[in-house]
């Protein structure tokens, strides 16, 4: 028999519930936690003494009877591109910001639910890539190696989560940023269904691609997480169906990723298949496509938004970041026109490439975490821009709108994280973490 | 590369060379190939949408 993982909030909630695990004593292990790893560079606002006020009143309210749920007294971390009142919201950026008066409405349903904010975690500037390193307040470090990336934007989540500094954390998704970091990592992460979740509160990248959703050290853990953020009761997971048909959908999303990152696809078919389920290669026509329709809708929504903040703060902004959202400005309208109604028709082959299956399982990232300040990466034998890989696998879904999860998926030859992405039906996004509850607990380490 | 986009991409470069933003360069020749390879993508998707043959108006 095994005893609780202390590292799951599902765990960790029946301790604290029954008064054998104290939310203060949490709150000070994550505060030690972020103090001693300093060079992760995970938080750019550390709420110690907030933390530790609401950590006091948790406890008092659960040994008077009024245990709130499972996230009653847990160490939360959120993205520092999401309102928390009396915080400022940096975006990781030197441009001037503004205390928040009030919270994401997200957030409120998650201090609703008595959950701790410990911090807010750095990121990528603006959201606006995918390593975490242009940051106004240094690169989050990965912290299975500090040489590497983290993966971003939302990469102090991922890195706080791996390391033992928050149980939970909230990120946010335009591109794969949620999925991404997580992958590097070694956690889960989540984007639900496109509009799904409140985006209010939160500072925008590309408000038709943007995603806000969990990130956390197990699929319950994010299925309550999500649940809460929704609004409705954290009731964890879910009945997933007895005998799952997944598809794997080959070029485009196989065809370019390292021997490592192959392999794990490989073992997790094998894996399913010896336990009863299908695994079935489908085609998702014209997937590539992506890149180039994705181009075409982030960059001027991006530019929209930042055009004065780059009239009046042009040089406070990374020189990487600033020159993206220039780029956007040179986009025509009728190119933009032209992604849009091309992202429909990727919406619709998404769509077929899931009837008669359950769910999609391709790679998250190619390969692993890349290291701090490459431009490129090898990917099978063949180099490309670090963004580019990065980005692949993942921003299809956040044209199509389809939820997708990473799942940890073992580690390469060179001891960092490969990981898998689940992608459900669109609107059925607990259907689809309950499909990761069964994957999942098939311990892949695959 | 049409004419069109390189049309496009030369103003681009001149404006933003006029901005004091000459490290935009290489970005805006690689949004260009990426904005031909979106056209391309259009112009067969807009094909395949299309009937084959006009249909003739039916006799009254």
């Amino acid at each position: 028999m095994t005893g609780p993982d202390l590292r799951r909030i599902a765990d960790v909630a029946a301790l604290t519930r029954t008064g054998a695990l104290s939310p203060i004593d949490l709150v000070q292990s994550c505060l030690a936690r972020i103090h001693d790893r300093r060079r992760v560079n995970a938080f750019i606002t550390v709420l110690e003494n907030s933390a530790l006020d609401e950590a006091r009143r948790a406890e008092n309210e659960i040994r008077a009877g009024r245990w709130r749920g499972p996230l009653h007294g847990i160490p939360i971390a959120i993205k520092d591109l999401i309102d928390l009142a009396g915080t400022r919201t940096s975006s990781g950026s030197a441009l001037p910001s503004i205390e928040a008066t009030t919270d994401a409405p997200l957030i409120r349903r998650l201090r609703d639910a008595g959950a701790i904010i410990i911090g807010k975690t750095n990121l990528h500037e603006f959201a606006f890539g995918t390593t975490s390193e242009e940051s106004a307040f240094g690169p989050v470090r990965n912290p299975l190696d500090l040489s590497r990336s983290a993966g971003g934007s939302s990469g102090g989540s991922g890195a706080a989560l791996a390391d033992g500094m928050c149980f939970g954390a909230v990120g946010t998704d335009t591109g794969g940023s949620i999925r991404i970091p997580s992958a590097a990592c070694g956690i889960v992460g989540m984007k639900p269904t496109f509009g799904e979740l409140p985006m209010e509160g939160i500072v925008p990248l590309s408000p038709s691609l943007d995603h806000v959703g969990p990130m956390a050290r197990g699929v319950v853990d994010a299925a309550m997480l999500f649940q809460v953020m929704k609004g409705h009761q954290p009731t964890g997971v879910l009945n997933a169906p007895r005998r799952l048909v997944l598809g794997v959908p080959g070029p485009y999303f196989c065809d370019r990723v390292d021997d490592d990152v192959a392999a794990a696809l490989a073992r997790a078919r094998v894996s399913l298949e010896s336990s009863g389920h299908e695994t079935v290669n489908v085609e998702i026509e014209h997937a590539g496509w992506t890149p180039d329709v994705y181009l075409h809708i982030v960059l001027p929504e991006a530019a929209a938004y930042h055009a004065p903040l780059l009239e009046r703060h042009a040089s406070s902004y990374s020189p990487g970041v600033r020159l993206r959202l220039e780029m956007g400005r040179y986009v025509l309208a009728e190119d933009y026109l032209r992604a849009l109604d091309l992202r429909n028709a990727l919406r619709i082959r998404v769509d077929q490439a899931l009837d008669g299956c359950d769910a999609l399982l391709l790679p998250t990232l190619p390969i692993g975490a890349p290291p701090l300040g490459a431009g490129t990466v090898d990917v099978g034998g063949r180099s490309e821009p670090v963004r580019g890989a990065m980005l692949r696998l993942t921003q299809l879904f956040n044209l199509t709108g389809h939820p997708s999860i990473a799942l940890p998926a073992g580690a390469g030859r060179d001891g960092l994280p490969r990981s898998l992405q689940l992608v459900g039906q669109r609107n059925a996004t607990e259907r689809l973490l309950a499909i990761a509850a069964a994957v999942e607990a098939l311990s892949f380490e695959f | 590369m049409t004419s069109r986009i390189e049309a496009w991409l030369a103003a681009a470069i001149a404006d933003a060379d006029r901005r004091g933003l000459p490290d935009l360069k290489p970005l805006l020749e690689g949004l260009a190939r990426s904005t031909e390879n979106l056209r391309a993508a259009d112009e067969r998707h807009r094909l395949r949408a299309q009937p084959e043959s006009p249909r003739k108006p039916e006799d009254a």
